[in-house]
């Protein structure tokens, strides 16, 4: 990993970006969902301007319309993150009504907060799941199985709630050609929270040490084959 | 004083739950820990106080009821700061105390010195990078990243004390219902001594055989990279990566995986990697103990059948021998 000359970010000038594996199958079960009991899929994002091309992949799939909370690039902590999203729910749904569910990704791919998914469902006062696999409406409730070290446990809660949710859930699609022209038609509606002075303040990123180790070579081909076994005899795993 | 949740099974407190307690320590206060349902034995690890907190609700696992738990047990003992493990039990309860007390949360932090801000340093990307952080809190949250803090003892006369809650309907409704166990049993991937696992090198679907014969020999689990539950060739739940499971063996081997940040995650709590490689400078290799360059599709049954070879010479019978019996 290389990180920006003030230390604050990563150096992504040569890299791509793309919706991260937990959101990616968030998205997928979403549309799942709306393709087998009908009704609207919307998703949101927040994020700076370039984030609009991860709002079409989901469009591309088959989501419906897009809220882009746009912010100026910079880090957002999870509470104003978990903040600006209430607000945009809110608004949303005094206006088109309740969505029945909300997924998150269980925890960011960057930060790893573990928690703007759970604030959403306090300020909203709404039941959450989290680490969530397997999803199922029954009626007017969801059945979540979360995955656990030797099985599954299995959750039970009204609609509406909020999800978290794991890679594994599902296979994401990827999208089709046509699917890609109809998200270029479907609306993005675009608004510019006010970022809190976060309370979780990044002063800067390390690399950690460790790493740029050089591995002790056994050998090549399978006639490296007694050396393994030798090594795995002095550690006691053979 | 400082507050801890402390997770407990089998009648033992969990790893990642002792380190939390070292790291409490180093505020310099007094350590108190919750532990909810039954008591377990903390003297070995600086606990002044251990707060058994008991409800007939609580025969299984609740979240909003162990975060009301806290908020309570905290406001009365007004303790300074709390800490939980940053297992996935932990984060997901200290987000819940986090939301309602309407305060930061600092998650999976490998590091926490007391201060006005608390001064820290925090995983992000698995633990790929790490974060220097203020937290400015009047009570900091804080989640210690597993097996980041080493153990340290420290005996103390520990008082244990009861504590009842009091839960509202509204706080046990979201409740374990059922556990359902994983079919076939096996090696659980989290808890293997040995895992093997494959990558986009091994091929394809029927190419795991390989893997999971030496896996076998070894009483190890198979595990796989995030390609290969991608292609469809594993479920995920072997996958070993950010995503996946993270596992923490004595000896990870890593066949036809290049060593993506992303798998990298879920490996690095193996005490030793092995890696196998067509590739002498893929990624893996920088972050592997041992390496075996070559073709693994030759370099794995030649293992397999080394280590079979090995043990006729040991033992006169054949296959895999019970635990306890290995070389």
């Amino acid at each position: 990993m290389v990180l920006a000359a003030d230390s604050m970010s990563l150096e992504t000038r040569h890299l791509g970006f793309t919706i991260s594996p937990h959101e990616e199958c968030g998205v997928e079960e979403a549309v799942r969902l709306i393709e087998a009991s009908g009704g609207e899929s919307v998703v949101l994002t927040l994020g700076p301007i370039e984030a609009a091309e991860q709002l079409r992949d989901a469009m591309a799939i088959g989501i419906d319309r897009a809220i882009h909370l746009q912010t100026d690039g910079g880090e957002w902590d999870p509470e104003s993150t978990a903040a600006a999203i209430v607000d945009a729910v809110g608004a949303e749904e005094s206006a088109s009504g309740p969505f029945d569910l909300i997924f998150f990704g269980n925890e960011s791919a960057d930060a790893g907060g573990f928690q703007v998914g759970l604030r959403v469902a306090r300020g909203l006062g709404r039941p959450a799941v989290t680490g969530v696999k397997k999803v199922t409406v029954e009626g007017t409730s969801v059945r979540c199985e979360q995955e656990v070290d030797g099985g599954r446990d299995v959750y039970v809660v009204p609609m509406p709630a909020v999800v978290t949710v794991k890679e594994g859930l599902n296979l994401p699609r990827y999208p089709s050609v046509p699917g890609r022209m109809r998200a270029g038609r479907k609306p993005v509606a675009v608004s510019a929270p006010a970022r809190t002075q976060a309370r979780l303040e990044l002063e800067r990123l390390v690399v950690p040490a460790g790493q740029g180790r050089r591995a002790e070579l056994l050998g090549s081909g399978p006639s490296a084959a007694p050396a393994v076994v030798e090594m795995m005899r002095r550690i006691g795993v053979a | 004083m400082v507050l801890v949740l402390v997770e407990h099974a089998d009648g033992k407190a969990i790893d990642p739950s002792l380190q939390t307690l070292t790291a409490a320590r180093s505020f310099g206060e007094a350590v108190h820990g919750l532990l909810i349902g039954s008591s377990v034995d903390l003297s070995a690890h600086g606990v002044a106080v251990a707060h058994v907190a008991q409800h007939a609700s609580l025969d299984s696992f609740a979240p909003d009821a162990w975060a009301a738990i806290i908020v309570q047990l905290a406001d009365r003992l007004k303790a300074r700061a709390i800490f939980a493990a940053g297992t996935d039990r932990g984060n997901e309860v200290m987000a819940r105390v986090a939301a309602r007390m309407q305060l930061p949360l600092a998650t999976n932090c490998t590091a926490v010195a007391t201060g006005s801000p608390v001064t820290l340093t925090r995983q992000r990307w698995g633990g790929s990078l790490l974060e220097e952080s203020a937290l400015h809190s009047p009570r900091p949250l804080v989640t210690v990243a597993p097996h980041t803090v080493a153990i340290a003892l420290y005996p103390a006369a520990t008082t244990v004390e009861e504590f009842t809650p009091q839960l509202t309907e509204q706080e046990l409704a979201v409740k374990v219902l059922e556990r359902v166990s994983n079919k076939g049993g096996g090696v659980s991937l989290a808890e293997a001594k040995v895992v093997v696992s494959g990558g986009r090198g091994v091929g394809s679907k029927e190419g795991f055989a390989i893997i999971e014969d030496l896996a076998s020999l070894l009483g190890g689990a198979v595990g796989c990279s995030r390609v290969v539950t991608s292609a469809g060739w594993r479920p995920h739940s072997d996958q070993v990566g950010q995503t996946g499971t993270k596992v923490s063996p004595e000896l990870y081997i890593a066949c036809g995986i290049s060593g993506a940040t992303q798998h990298m995650a879920g490996c690095r709590g193996a005490k030793r990697i092995l890696a196998i490689n067509a590739d002498a400078e893929a990624p893996i290799m920088q972050n592997a103990d041992y390496a075996v360059v070559g073709d693994l599709k030759e370099i794995v049954p030649a293992i397999s059948a080394e280590l079979r070879k090995s043990r006729a010479v040991h033992a006169p019978l054949p296959g895999p021998l019970p635990e306890g019996e290995r070389g």
